[in-house]
């Protein structure tokens, strides 16, 4: 069950991408991370996917559409679960960020800065609305177990903090 | 069957799995949106830890065992966690408080278990540290946040600690298959976590402006299955849906 490095076959990846985290539909399972390994072994797509956190409950949607998706490429699969190496919030790459700040949701920061902003009362997120970081924690759990919930003190808007996970 | 890996499993596991349905009785009931909401994802985290737990003891089991039989078909007595965990909500100050002996102790458990020389239990454990960080600093920030806080909340958040006090040494009680799996690497010895524990509670309720309480009596019997009298109500409520409808899935 360990897998420790990610090995994805490169005609599998457009197919993953366009897969989507179910929670964030803007965001790619690629981007996310949660693919750890794909690889064609005698013509079935064996794909290793990392839970973001235990009780994520859109595992099992993400299991079902990656082989959907490989079934419409004509590619039989079988998805596992691997819980080796734990997911971090560092696997989500730069574009996730980007997609992740312009659906609303401000991405983690570096594991200090996330302290800070969720024991500290420094004020570091920004708005994903009006980019004022000028906010304000309203509670450590939002509306998914990945997120945290913040305020903008300045335009008012309330928004996701996605949570530093390392 | 390797029967003592499979009930050291379902006694980790069985304090997720109970304190989670308390927590989730919050579901739509909490005292303010945020930590209604805050509860609920606790409780979702220990209910992801306990099925990791739990598909890896239906394996080792073997036969019809799956993950859900083990957590809905159960007899009470089969049941292994913590008086603790299985106390009800009473008020706000009660789950917190539940929630925050249970979670400085969880951590604890888990920062050793990640070492286990069984793979799987330590790709659990390193997973669920992470979240339980999270945990830990929630209800930490609120015992503070009651104790001290108003008159009021202060006084419930005393009380709070004071009734439950008496179940937290059953915590480090070890049971013959703990104490087997220790010997071998496999499991933890919680015994040796009791120090650090009180003294980690200790400090911050004094930060609460709390009393720590003083006495030495204290309850024990859930490791072995005896529990305290709102466990039966607690399975009815969990178990009804498996019982009315035999076999019925999502």
């Amino acid at each position: 069950m360990i897998a420790t490095n990610q090995h994805i076959d490169e005609v599998l990846i457009p197919i993953l991408e366009k897969v989507s985290d179910p929670e964030i539909p803007v965001l790619s399972i690629m981007d996310m991370g949660v693919v750890r390994s794909a690889r064609l072994i005698n013509g079935i797509v064996e794909v290793s996917i990392t839970p973001t956190y235990s009780g994520c409950p859109a595992m099992d949607v993400i299991g079902d559409d990656i082989s959907k998706a490989l079934k419409e490429h004509n590619y039989e699969s079988k998805v596992k679960l691997v819980l080796v190496p734990a997911w971090t919030t560092d696997w989500i790459t730069e574009r996730g960020r980007n997609a992740l700040r312009e659906y609303g949701i401000a991405p983690p920061l570096n594991p200090d800065a996330d302290k800070d902003a969720l024991l500290g009362d420094k004020r570091i997120v920004k708005c994903t609305n009006c980019n004022s970081t000028n906010t304000k924690l309203v509670s450590q759990f939002g509306s998914t177990a990945c997120k945290a919930l913040f305020k903008c003190e300045d335009c008012l808007e309330p928004f996701d903090y996605f949570k530093c996970l390392k | 069957m390797k029967t003592n890996l499979y009930n050291y499993i379902l006694e980790l596991a069985d304090n997720c799995l109970i304190g989670g349905q308390r927590l989730g009785e919050l579901c739509g009931h909490g005292p303010s949106l945020e930590t209604d909401i805050a509860c609920t994802n606790i409780s979702l985290d220990l209910f992801g830890q306990t099925r990791s737990y739990f598909q890896y003891a239906a394996d080792i089991k073997g036969g019809d065992a799956t993950e859900d039989s083990i957590a809905f078909l159960r007899y009470e007595r089969e049941y292994k966690n913590v008086l603790l965990v299985e106390q009800p909500n009473r008020d706000f100050a009660y789950t917190i408080a539940r929630q925050y002996l249970f979670d400085v102790f969880h951590l604890l458990l888990l920062e050793k278990l990640q070492f286990s020389q069984d793979m799987t239990l330590s790709a659990i454990a390193k997973k669920s540290i992470k979240e339980v960080s999270y945990h830990v600093r929630f209800s930490g920030d609120w015992v503070k946040r009651l104790g001290d806080g108003t008159e009021e909340s202060h006084e419930k958040m005393q009380a709070a600690i004071d009734g439950l006090w008496t179940y937290t040494n059953e915590l480090f009680e070890v049971t013959e298959e703990a104490k087997a799996l220790a010997e071998q690497g496999i499991g933890v010895d919680v015994s040796k976590l009791k120090e650090t524990y009180y003294q980690n509670v200790t400090s911050l309720l004094q930060e609460a402006t709390l009393t720590v309480p003083e006495s030495k009596y204290f309850q024990k019997g859930g490791k072995a299955g005896i529990h305290t009298e709102h466990m039966g109500y607690l399975l009815a409520d969990m178990q009804y849906m498996q019982r009315a409808y035999p076999n019925m899935n999502w």
